[in-house]
């Protein structure tokens, strides 16, 4: 059993957390001029890096989403850090 | 003295022969030449769509000056690794046009190739647990019979005669009220389906290269002429990815992205046991399926893990739900010891479906996106792929499967069509 690092709860077992999808995918706009292209690029293309990888996950018990780095291969986590400002 | 002659076709009467001369007379299956310098086709990748691949390329397109690059040993990735089930139980036309191909392929697999594949059609029955899922059980019943492969709905009682030692008790927290049945799916062994297509293969000319991992391609005007590996360039006129799991670093290799996430799939046995189940379950409420293998090893497989990955070894708690759903179904298998745990990187499109044809870069064709269910369409992959490869063109049966279909919207969403777990 894996244990993750929730920004505000702490380390937290796995199965608490639920993958978010890859950081830093920006959602084109204004929708009405987003290409057939542009757009499925956004909603299906991702990255699926073998090794380093930085990740939206979401902590279901508390609701808190935050980036993950972490390592695909050997699954050691990095750093977690909270998306929120304050 | 005359020197044994050496066996090139595997028979009743030559492993006679052998047994009579202690086995000195056999030749190696297939050759392990370096690399020529440049080929008409390449495949990256030796599981059993590269290797298939080569095959129908050599059979079907009489191209024989072809090489399987693989950067490890051939069948060592998903081909090795999978729980080795064979069936065409999809909704979409689409999907039972590619897998019921690549079943009745499988029909006459064994002879074709002259390697015993240990094909057994036992039949997969998949327990639904309600009224309302049977009424689902029989949608994909319609379906499949309208769309031309063999499909039964089951009662509670025919499915408790194929596998009665299921949970049938009044405790079960999911009931059996029946299922789907398709007669004609079964198990293979799967390293044997690698190595008969790799021996064919090469009987025709294919060179099989392991121990050779690409590094690179070489792109000469927005073209994929060749590729980069660990024992020189190698050059092509056409190029293929059949990589599996590792689809994405050949497409980051390559300068695109894909539909695609890897994730690890695990599958366990057990201790081999006396007879006591000879059909395939799968039970929609715990996602978890079984079968006794020929040694009787007790083969539970189930959903894949929860977090992108490409390691080949699964997590704890997706293996705790797998075997919970194991003791669910079947209560005396709670005696049993667990032998073996292992697991494979799948890569998972959006729509369950394989993604088949040209890449964005002209000239690399791909063959990936089969997710957990490789195994079973290798023979239609490979007649596919290698349909591709030869004339540049789909296949009719490939047509749909191409990544254009993620721009245009036509998916083929088996992951909700099917009822597939994963």
């Amino acid at each position: 059993m894996q244990l993750f690092s929730c920004p505000f709860c702490g380390p937290r077992d796995e199965t608490e957390f639920t993958f978010g999808g890859e950081a830093g995918k920006i959602r084109p706009e204004p929708a009405p001029e987003v290409s057939a292209e542009d757009w499925s690029k956004y909603l299906h293309r991702v990255g699926n890096p073998r090794g380093a990888t930085s990740e939206i996950w979401v902590h279901q018990t508390c609701g808190e989403y935050f980036l993950m780095e972490r390592d695909t291969v050997s699954h050691v986590v990095s750093t977690t850090n909270a998306l929120r400002k304050s | 003295m005359q020197p044994p002659r050496l066996h090139k076709r595997y028979s009743a009467l030559s492993l006679l022969r052998e047994g009579l001369r202690g086995h000195s007379g056999w030749q190696q299956a297939w050759r392990s030449p370096e690399p020529k310098p440049a080929y008409d086709a390449i495949i990256i990748g030796g599981g059993g769509q590269g290797l298939a691949t080569a095959y129908y390329l050599a059979k079907n397109h009489g191209m024989t000056k072809v090489a399987v690059i693989e950067k490890g040993w051939i069948g060592g990735g998903n081909t090795g690794r999978n729980t080795a089930t064979i069936r065409s139980n999809y909704f979409y036309p689409e999907s039972v046009a590619l897998y019921d191909y690549s079943l009745k392929l499988y029909e006459t697999l064994g002879r074709e190739l002259n390697y015993n594949i240990m094909f057994s059609q036992r039949g997969v029955v998949t327990v639904a647990h309600s009224d309302a899922e049977m009424e689902i059980a029989a949608r994909i019943v319609n379906a499949m019979q309208i769309n031309g492969t063999d499909a039964e709905l089951f009662s509670r009682t025919q499915v408790l005669e194929k596998a009665p030692l299921l949970n049938s008790g009044d405790e079960a927290r999911y009931p059996i009220f029946g299922g789907v049945w398709q007669g004609r799916a079964g198990v293979a062994r799967h390293d044997a389906v690698a190595w008969g297509y790799a021996r064919a293969a090469d009987a025709r000319g294919v060179d099989i290269i392991q121990d050779c991992a690409v590094t690179g391609f070489l792109i000469e005007k927005g073209r994929c002429v060749g590729v980069e590996t660990s024992k020189g360039e190698i050059r092509a006129e056409a190029v293929g990815i059949a990589t599996a799991g590792n689809s994405g670093v050949m497409a980051d290799m390559a300068g695109f992205t894909l539909p695609i996430k890897s994730y690890s799939l695990q599958a366990m046995v057990s201790e081999p046991v006396k007879p006591c189940l000879d059909t395939v379950v799968l039970y929609l409420g715990t996602g978890t399926y079984m079968f006794q293998s020929d040694k009787g090893e007790i083969v539970v497989g189930g959903g894949i893990d929860r977090i992108p990955s490409y390691a080949q070894r699964g997590n704890p708690p997706v293996q705790a739900t797998v075997l919970s759903g194991m003791l669910e179904m079947f209560p005396s298998f709670a005696q049993l010891k667990m032998l073996r745990q292992w697991a494979g990187v799948v890569d998972v499109v959006p729509d369950s479906s394989p993604i088949i044809g040209p890449s964005p870069v002209p000239g690399l064709y791909l063959n990936c996106g089969w997710g957990t269910g490789g195994f079973k369409a290798i023979p239609a992959g490979g007649v596919v792929f290698a349909h591709l490869l030869a004339t540049g063109e789909h296949h009719d049966i490939s047509r749909p499967f191409d990544l254009d279909r993620f721009r245009t919207g036509r998916l083929v969403d088996e992951a909700a069509g099917s009822g597939i777990a994963h």
